[in-house]
């Protein structure tokens, strides 16, 4: 029996798809599977595990929290940086918020917010200033909105009201262009005022770095840099009971590879290992 | 070092390793569609799909099979994915849903890999492998099939026939993206990146807590997934996964893979018209065009101005350590300048310039150096449409490489032109219409309506990146963009085909005093104005209302 033309051509595509299929779909990835067996691959095409005591304690490429049962930082461990997936691996992704995303909406906090309530945060844990561009001292996003008419470029030259947008208590400044700066109450609505992020006068480079204060884009960042890593590793000795000086020399920094790809790290579960290892837990 | 010279030597790198490859793999490719004679393996696929390896096709014949093969791709993975739980390596994973399963097997069937599902909770092991990575196979090379086929009618005259569909496609598949994809998996492994059929493994940290750990065969599919300029993440994070991209030398040598057959594609351009100097001016304005967009996507990454990353000190939220500011915007200009769509940082968060530069590439439809294949015949349809502007300019018939342009060739020109446009336009507008297409947004205001102006750029021009913060595993949005993926691949191709068709049909013009000659710098600059200045008069508009107006804030 004989098909139509464009049948006979559809089924020809399927052959073709299925043929493809058994070379592309099942031999390729099978081959490249008995290849990553070898020894020298074996361990990375596995996952890279790494073991204290025996025990699996993780992959050193994937990022971990070192928190206790409460959520809180456990201060004896090196913190990973922010991971919008709270580091679980079956959620990988990030947090896709905006450059100017400053404003906090009922149940959900600003990008802005949640960089300052971070610094803030890590700042006290390792006893340095945690200000920063853009935030008020008691941790939210520095911004106003600010009612009245506007001008040509659309400014407010002559405000009638001003609010702090992210701050239900007294607010950071207590007037702009002589008005008195009110806090913001809960459920009202200040989309239609100007919104105006107020630098304040924290250094352009805080002591808390950046990669500290945003979350990483797969949530499971394996590195911190080795700006985040000096500053914990006093508290961590503190924590240990051991001087800085020998937490110090526990922190591995990996350069760039070949001295000029990606930036330098330091592996926080390698680290946080070598020091379970070193000085355990009495 | 400083990030800035270490970022410098990083794009130099790059440069180097493309020169290298350029004419070895592009002279490569020119023989594998120009030899007459075929492999016992390929001879097998043509009796088994019962294709006679010798015969022609006409253009018609050619964008059928081209068509047929595509439905028949969209169907199977279609039920691929709705089956997966009948399957063995599913993990348990329970079917797609079936507007998803639809929204997936066409983005990658279309070279786009828009993902609206979840990778590590949505497909088993088997759809990832023999379902999604095969068409990342095939639809790569689909993409260089039709700019072969293209070449051939500015080479051929007199005749109707453009080459054969099955023997370009099988020939691209086994000895071109084959080949280059096993080594590059096996050096991936070598990084890092996991290769395995493990369901998960579950650690004990050293907190105490567990952590589930998934496995998967990732190196096979992220080898294909960046040559083949296809852009699906085996994860939700996609390339910046720490087992999909384990370390900055391999963000380096993925970088690479996106870039190589574009580039190198034009060397087979030059070869096969026979004048390679026709080569070097399509590779300069690409070049170009790509080293000024990746230059000032770093350049604005770099400063980070805006409220959140001059709060955080760096544009560093949605970016990994490893790969830092840099690399990551570089990652970020090949990715969108090639149809791939796959991101090593999120560029919802970059900064409003930043990310301005991701969407404006893809706005550029891709042609610098543009998708596998895909870049290549976008790139030409613009020499086409810029001798006829300069024809225009002095009165006289275009010609290009001795083919008048008359006005059936413009006229499928000018149509491929229209079709992306009229997509992402017309889709944004919808989508702003109607509460399904608003209600998807993460961010408020112009980052809102700059993430579903990205959505559907990303899908009309098969790209497959994503401004994520949008909510796209939605009916509305399954299907739209579906729609907008489907039509923005093969309505181009259709008329691509047909102008092909049409040149091939020609005889040869001899070359006179008053031809333009196009391998000159002159062309070359000319052919970069009206690529930008096309996309500048359609696009602004709808750039002011977002990324402009966001990032132009006193």
């Amino acid at each position: 029996m004989r098909y139509p033309r464009w049948l006979r051509l559809h089924l020809a595509a399927l052959r073709a798809l299925l043929v493809l299929t058994a070379v592309l779909g099942v031999a390729y990835p099978l081959a490249v599977y008995a290849v990553g067996r070898l020894p020298g691959l074996h361990d990375q095409a596995g996952g890279s595990f790494v073991e204290l005591d025996g025990r699996t304690v993780g992959s050193a490429l994937i990022g971990q929290s070192f928190t206790g049962p409460d959520g809180k930082p456990l201060k004896r461990y090196f913190q990973s940086r922010p991971s919008s997936g709270g580091h679980d691996p079956m959620a990988s992704g990030a947090s896709n918020l905006g450059p100017e995303d400053v404003v906090d909406r009922p149940g959900r906090q600003s990008l802005l917010t949640q960089v300052c309530v971070r610094s803030k945060a890590i700042g006290e844990l390792n006893g340095v200033s945690g200000a920063r561009p853009f935030c008020t001292p008691g941790g939210a996003g520095a911004v106003l909105a600010v009612f009245g008419p506007r001008a040509a470029d659309g400014t407010v030259p002559r405000p009638t009201r001003v609010v702090s947008v992210n701050e239900s208590h007294t607010p950071f400044m207590a007037s702009y262009k002589g008005v008195r700066v009110e806090p913001a109450r809960p459920g009202e609505d200040y989309a239609k005022g100007l919104v105006v992020p107020v630098r304040g006068d924290a250094p352009a480079d805080p002591a808390v770095p950046p990669d500290a204060v945003t979350a990483s884009g797969s949530g499971l960042d394996p590195d911190i840099s080795p700006a985040y890593a000096a500053i914990q590793a006093g508290r961590v000795a503190q924590a240990r009971g051991v001087p800085p000086a020998q937490v110090e020399r526990l922190i591995k920094e990996q350069g760039r590879a070949l001295g000029f790809m990606g930036e330098p790290t330091v592996n926080v579960l390698k680290l946080n290992i070598a020091l379970d290892r070193a000085y355990p837990a009495r | 070092m400083s990030t800035t010279l270490a970022g410098i030597l990083f794009i130099g790198s790059l440069l180097m390793a493309l020169a290298v490859v350029y004419r070895p793999l592009g002279d490569y490719m020119y023989r594998v569609y120009t030899r007459p004679s075929h492999s016992r393996v390929e001879r097998a696929v043509y009796r088994t799909v019962g294709a006679d390896p010798d015969g022609e096709q006409t253009w018609g014949a050619y964008a059928r099979s081209v068509l047929a093969f595509a439905l028949v791709g969209i169907l199977f993975l279609y039920g691929f994915q709705r089956l997966q739980n009948h399957l063995p390596l599913s993990l348990g994973r329970t079917p797609v849903k079936p507007d998803q399963a639809w929204n997936t097997a066409v983005s990658f069937v279309t070279n786009t890999n828009w993902q609206s599902y979840s990778g590590e909770t949505t497909m088993g092991h088997l759809v990832q492998m023999s379902g999604l990575a095969v068409q990342n196979f095939v639809s790569a090379a689909m993409g260089m099939c039709v700019a072969v086929a293209l070449i051939r009618g500015f080479v051929r005259k007199k005749t109707g026939h453009l080459g054969n569909f099955w023997v370009d496609l099988t020939r691209t598949c086994v000895r071109i993206l084959l080949p280059i994809a096993f080594a590059a998996a096996i050096v991936l492994i070598a990084g890092g990146l996991v290769q395995n059929f493990g369901g998960g493994h579950v650690a004990d940290t050293l907190t105490g807590a567990h952590q589930q750990i998934p496995g998967g065969p990732v190196a096979s599919q992220e080898a294909i997934k960046e040559l083949g300029t296809n852009g699906g993440g085996f994860y939700n994070a996609n390339s910046a996964h720490p087992f999909e991209n384990a370390t900055a030398w391999t963000n380096w040598l993925e970088i690479l893979l996106i870039l190589v057959i574009p580039f190198s594609l034009c060397r087979t351009f030059g070869r096969m018209v026979g004048q390679n100097r026709q080569g070097y001016a399509i590779l300069a304005v690409m070049g170009g065009i790509a080293l000024v967009s990746v230059t000032l996507l770093n350049v604005f990454q770099l400063t980070h101005h805006g409220t959140v990353p001059a709060a955080a000190g760096g544009s560093m939220e949605g970016v990994e350590m490893r790969f830092g500011v840099a690399n990551s915007a570089t990652f970020a200009g090949a990715t969108t300048l090639t149809s791939t769509g796959a991101v090593d940082s999120f560029h919802d968060s970059y900064t409003s310039l930043g990310g301005m530069m991701t969407l404006l590439n893809m706005m550029l439809g891709e042609v610098a150096p543009g998708g596998t294949g895909s870049g290549l015949y976008g790139m030409l349809i613009l020499a086409v449409v810029t001798v006829f502007v300069a024809g225009l300019m002095v009165g006289r018939t275009p010609e290009y490489l001795g083919k008048k342009i008359g006005s059936r060739e413009i006229k499928f020109a000018a149509m491929y032109f229209l079709s992306t446009p009229v997509l992402v336009l017309g889709g944004t507008a919808v989508a702003l219409a109607v509460p399904d297409g608003r209600a998807g947004m993460l961010n408020r205001g112009a980052h809102g309506f700059s993430e579903v102006l990205y959505a559907f750029t990303s899908a009309s021009n098969n790209n497959g990146s994503a401004f994520a913060g949008l909510t796209v595993n939605t009916v509305f949005y399954d299907t739209a963009l579906g729609l907008c993926m489907a039509l923005g691949r093969f309505l181009p191709i259709v008329f691509v085909l047909a102008l092909a068709g049409s040149l091939a049909r020609q005889g040869r013009v001899p070359e006179s005093a008053g031809t333009l000659p196009t391998h000159r710098p002159q062309f070359a600059g000319m052919l970069a104005g009206v690529t930008v200045v096309l996309v500048a008069l359609t696009f602004l508009p709808a750039l002011a209302l977002g990324p402009l107006a966001e990032g132009i804030r006193s």
